[in-house]
């Protein structure tokens, strides 16, 4: 489904990514995780274009993506629930969707995609003609993962989605993210510094460190990991 | 009580073509930070392509005055709104991650530019613009207490605006001007070409400049280079005055200083008329700098 090898990915001069392989089977649940400023959003980013890697490639659906316009990479079935949210604050909360499916034509869809989204997140329902900047955190996370649904992906990159969320709201969205998956058969890339509650719904996981990739494994094997332990766990 | 209406009327006038400038400040500003300086040649385009496709066509043809004024005013659109679209292209783009001082020093350039462009092209003297607007036949001129030219100017701008406000409100590519303004990354994250989008703000923004120029050189019968450059700060008081980045903010300062203008040249004196504006400007960003109707920038982390 989506691959990387070997990207090397620079702000100015300083080198963020120092060589990143990975690959997303179709279907599955990956994790990334790593400590603050190892590289994680700027990986995410990479892939989605906004920070092109300046070697190495990606490939999507067997699709060579390296140096596509991020906007274009959206039409290939990509989105992003990106680091912060980032939602659209004067927007009200249906229109923040609408962008969500800015790519799409098929307005009764749309329609039922909305209320699927309405379905596994009733608040924002009750919210929708809220201007997205006077949502909760919790709320706004929601909000996010919907817009990014909203697009009709086939693979959800997440960047840290329970971050500055009360433990109850993040049970939620990891709960979200697992009938994402099995529901809609959405792959998804989850980044993540909360390993715990990430490792436990994901199928395999690549620990980043300094902007390289330093393990690999799948989710039980890692939280097995001594040094996984010590370092990611808080065990 | 019919000096100070026709002071109101005046004040509203002026304010109206202000507006028709200011919209195109503040979307410009509200989208990718720049004051665009020199959008007020914009203004100034729109007005001598009107002047020499009007004069042609008066010359040329027997066609009526109001055809003429259709075509001179499409001309004019047309002409300015390509060249807001390539000043964006040469002048800004190659600018858009350097920082804001260099990309302001660009567009006075760009203003510099086309001011003596249209100088070298044309002349330094006012030229005289016969007006394309028949007199309605309900207002006599001298004793009505507005004149048509006026009265056109006043419908024309709220045209505008209802228009712009409705694109901006309610179709998609409003809504994605609005997100892009709003979060560039994030636009793109949803699949929206922000560079598309950046060009559709600079034809829509130099459209209505040029309106405001046909509209100006119809009401004030002449034109020359440098009308752009006056009528171009003084729509940026407005759009700083209304709170840079708001479109209603941009309309209302417009029509405050349009009205400061004519009630202080007329009690005042008309010999300070152009010195309102800078006071204002003054006032504002000591006691208000966000603009009447301005959001405080709330920094991002
Ligand atoms: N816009 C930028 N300009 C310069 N350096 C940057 C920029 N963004 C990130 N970096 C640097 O790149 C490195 C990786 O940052 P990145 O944001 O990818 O880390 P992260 O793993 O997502 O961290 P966190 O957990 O804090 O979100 C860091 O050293 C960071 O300082
Ligand atoms: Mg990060």
């Amino acid at each position: 489904m989506l691959k990387l090898d070997n990207i090397k990915t620079y702000y100015g001069n300083i080198q963020a990514l120092k060589g990143i392989s990975l690959e997303v089977k179709k279907g599955e649940i990956i994790c990334l995780i790593g400590a603050n400023g190892a590289g994680k959003s700027t990986t995410l980013m990479s892939i989605s274009g906004i920070e092109p890697p300046r070697s190495g490639s990606i490939f999507l659906e067997g699709i060579d993506i390296t140096g596509m316009p991020a906007h274009q990479i959206v039409t290939m079935g990509l989105s992003q629930v990106p680091e912060g949210r980032r939602i659209f604050p004067q927007l009200s909360v249906l229109e923040n969707l609408d962008m969500g499916a800015y790519l799409r034509r098929d307005k009764e869809e749309q329609k039922r995609d909305l209320e699927y989204v309405f379905d596994l997140f009733p608040i924002l329902s009750q919210r929708r003609n809220q201007s997205g900047g006077t949502l909760s955190g919790g709320e706004q996370q929601m909000l996010a993962i919907s817009r990014a649904l909203m697009a009709k992906p086939r693979i959800l990159l997440m960047d840290e989605p329970s971050l500055g969320l009360a433990p109850i709201i993040v049970q939620q969205i990891f709960g979200i993210i697992t009938r994402i998956n099995k529901e809609q058969g959405t792959t998804i890339f989850l980044v993540e510094q909360n390993a715990n509650q990430a490792l436990k719904i994901a199928d395999r996981g690549y620990v980043l460190q300094n902007g390289m990739i330093v393990k690999s494994d799948t989710s039980s094997a890692l939280m097995a990991d001594e040094e996984v332990k010590n370092a990611y766990l808080g065990v | 009580m019919k000096y100070f209406l026709q002071l109101v009327l005046a004040g509203l006038t002026k304010g109206s073509i202000y507006a028709l400038i200011a919209l195109g400040y503040t979307m410009v500003y509200g989208i990718i930070k720049l004051i665009n300086f020199a959008h007020g040649e914009i203004y100034m385009i729109g007005a001598f392509t009107a002047l020499i496709v009007g004069g042609a066509l008066q010359i040329t043809t027997g066609l009526s005055p109001l055809t003429i004024l259709a075509i001179s005013l499409a001309a004019a659109i047309f002409f300015s709104s390509g060249y807001g679209v390539t000043m964006e292209k040469i002048a800004y783009k190659p600018l858009r991650n350097a920082p804001r001082l260099t990309a302001l020093i660009s567009a006075i350039g760009m203003s510099l530019i086309l001011q003596n462009y249209v100088l070298l092209a044309q002349t330094s003297d006012f030229l005289p613009f016969r007006s394309m607007i028949p007199n309605f036949p309900f207002l006599t001129p001298g004793k009505s207490l507005v004149t048509t030219t006026q009265l056109v100017i006043l419908i024309t701008t709220v045209v505008v605006m209802v228009i712009l406000t409705l694109l901006i409100k309610f179709t998609r590519t409003g809504k994605a001007m609005r997100a892009t303004s709003q979060d560039k990354v994030m636009a793109q994250l949803v699949g929206i070409d922000i560079n598309k989008v950046i060009t559709f703000t600079f034809a829509v923004g130099s459209a209505t400049a040029a309106i405001g120029g046909v509209l100006i050189a119809n009401h004030t019968g002449q034109i020359n280079f440098y009308i752009g450059f006056l009528a171009g700060i003084k729509a940026f008081v407005a759009a700083v005055l209304g709170g840079i980045g708001s479109i209603p903010g941009a309309v209302l300062g417009s029509l405050v200083l349009g009205m400061t203008e004519s009630f202080g040249a007329g009690y005042i004196s008309s010999a300070y008329e152009d010195v309102f504006a800078f006071i204002i400007l003054i006032l504002i960003l000591i006691f208000k700098p966000s603009g009447l109707l301005g959001r405080n920038e709330i920094e991002k982390v």
